[in-house]
């Protein structure tokens, strides 16, 4: 469903600070894949993730989403179908404004009108889409006064509500503590599962990526250098990860914390 | 022949409760514009300076070429939409904040002006037929401000309702969400900038019209009319902010009325009684200034202090708790 074919990005061009963030990287989704993608900071995940969004152009390269070659088309339309989530929870939610004003925000896709959505029926639909994450009699509460957890988990929500084709999810737990990334964790898996989604999550949690997901892909220094699934994939284990990364590096690591923070 | 006035609004010397009231509702308009950029969009919109003039010479000119007073406000109306939309462009296109696409703006509009009113830097509207001269008509056994204040009052009442329904319609909601956070519009498929067009052109679109009005209530337009405008608008909105604090837009909409309401008051009672302690219309620009300095400091140290209620509360609840523990351990 969604090709990346051959797509570089290069910060800064014809300047000292000229980075080349992604270098060739050529990677085929599937519909119904599930894909975990690990690699140390500054890999190239969260680049790859602002391509595939369009939050700032390909140098070169193209991507294709179902046959339809979005290389150039602006952010606002690919969130049509694609859905993002990000580390920081407050970026998927407006603070300033009640559950209820969010949800119906998030409730379609595109340019809104003069109409009134927000009738009665619709806070009770949104009302029970809330009941698993415990918000349902808070619609009327401003998003800011809810924790990092529950907004992140209002966001996830709000995404998947509109049934996006492709979801994107940035590292969407990292900012939150254990028992709530595993909370979130588990209504993403849910939701992945309810909805039939395809989505592409960047973790540092070697467990997560083992755990979770038919597909798991390696980034180092902005290409993909492992990318494995199905069978293969259930067989992982930390310490055989940390092997092949350390094959791959051709480095000795002392634990698998080298790997994410090298 | 009216001079330009030394605050900007309204020179007559009105010495009834009634004027404070017309005053205030005719500002209230301009308000509620500067609560769609300050505070719905969140972004520093300063065309207003301008706007209210090119609103005000707007209705003016056409009136005295002997337009309907309707026709008049909507074409007031329309010339503030495009000026809101010129900041709204040159913010989108250029990338450059809207506080400076608004400076831009509002100093290109003082020319602009100029020309509308035909190269004067005022037009009096005597022996024309306007609003104001209009409804003691309507309302023959009423007192002249009594009749004013009732139209202005209809006036306002339809605008505030219009400004109700609209941002909590699904479009406005979305402006809403774009001033609270502009990456969640973009991932819900809105184009921030149009979004910004709009909001943009509404706000100033009120504005003119507030300058529409005026024009009519003070008898003339003039090219200074907007001058430190911004300034009073949100010393407006935050005296309105005392009142109650809510995230209803009708009752953000209700206290902004109040809050151009009060903030009228004041300057009435300072341009009345303000002699007393050697203060003149002349020092109101400076009260102005340290009214908002004022009121955000208040803003600020309230919220403060209810971050220290909080931590008190908080800590009393841990003692509390230590002291049912200590007899167990």
């Amino acid at each position: 469903m969604l090709e990346i074919s051959h797509v570089t990005k290069v910060f800064y061009p014809g300047t000292v600070n000229e980075k080349q963030a992604i270098d060739d990287v050529s990677l085929t989704v599937e519909d119904g894949d599930v894909i975990c993608i690990i690699g140390s900071n500054g890999s190239g995940k969260s680049t790859l993730f602002n391509l595939i969004s369009g939050t700032f152009p390909v140098t070169s390269g193209t991507i294709t989403l179902n046959g339809k070659d979005i290389t150039t088309m602006p952010e606002y339309k690919r969130a049509f179908v694609i859905g993002r989530i990000f580390q920081d929870p407050t970026k998927g939610t407006a603070a300033g404004m009640s559950i209820e004003d969010n949800m119906i925000t998030a409730s379609t896709k595109g340019m809104k009108g003069l109409r009134f959505s927000l009738t009665n029926e619709k806070r009770e639909t949104f009302r029970k889409l809330l009941q698993p994450i415990g918000l349902e009699d808070r619609l009327k509460d401003n998003v800011g006064l809810l924790s990092g957890g529950q907004r992140q988990a209002l966001t996830l929500l709000m995404t998947v509500m509109s049934k996006p084709q492709l979801v994107l999810l940035d590292e969407h737990t990292a900012a939150l503590d254990p028992k709530n990334a595993e909370t979130v964790m588990n209504l993403t898996t849910h939701y992945i599962e309810k909805y039939d989604l395809t989505a592409m999550m960047v973790t540092h949690n070697m467990e997560f990526a083992i755990q979770y997901g038919n597909r798991l892909v390696m980034m180092d220094e902005g290409q993909i250098v492992l990318d494995v699934r199905g069978e293969e994939k259930e067989r992982l284990t930390v310490p055989k990860l940390v092997e092949l990364f350390k094959h791959i590096k051709k480095k000795e690591f002392s634990n698998d914390e080298g790997l994410l923070t090298n | 022949m009216p001079s330009a006035s030394t605050d900007g609004f309204f020179c007559k010397g009105y010495n009834m409760i009634e004027g404070i009231f017309v005053d205030g509702l005719i500002f209230s308009i301009m308000v509620l514009g500067i609560l769609i950029s300050f505070r719905i969009m969140d972004m520093a919109d300063l065309t207003c300076d301008g706007s209210l003039a090119t609103g005000a010479a707007v209705a003016a000119i056409c009136i005295t070429k002997g337009m309907p007073v309707v026709l008049a406000m909507i074409l007031a109306f329309a010339a503030g939409v495009l000026c809101g939309m010129v900041t709204a462009e040159i913010h989108n296109k250029l990338h450059i904040p809207g506080l400076l696409a608004s400076i831009l703006t509002m100093t290109m509009l003082y020319s602009v002006n100029l020309r509308i009113l035909g190269n004067k830097a005022n037009l009096p509207l005597l022996r024309v037929e306007t609003m104001y001269t209009w409804l003691p008509k309507v309302f023959p056994h009423l007192p002249t401000e009594i009749a004013s204040l009732l139209g202005t009052l209809v006036v306002v009442a339809f605008i505030v309702a219009l400004f109700d329904l609209f941002f909590r319609c699904d479009l406005g909601i979305a402006i809403g969400a774009m001033g609270s956070n502009e990456q969640m519009v973009i991932s819900q498929g809105m184009n921030p900038e149009h979004l910004k067009l709009l909001g943009f052109g509404i706000s100033n679109g009120l504005i003119a019209l507030s300058g529409g009005l005026l024009a009519q209530y003070q008898g003339f337009a003039d090219a200074n009319l907007g001058q430190g405008m911004v300034v009073q608008g949100l010393a407006g909105i935050m005296l309105g902010e005392f009142l109650f604090s809510s995230n209803k837009i009708s009752l953000i909409t209700l206290r902004a009325v109040c809050g151009a309401i009060m903030y009228k008051a004041l300057m009435f009672f300072g341009r009345k009684y303000g002699y007393l302690i050697h203060i003149t219309p002349n020092d109101f620009k400076l009260l102005t200034g340290i009214l908002v300095i004022v009121s955000l400091f208040i803003a600020q140290t309230r919220s403060k202090a209810s971050d220290k209620g909080a931590k008190k509360k908080a800590m009393e609840r841990s003692a509390q708790r230590h002291a049912q523990e200590a007899p167990n351990a």
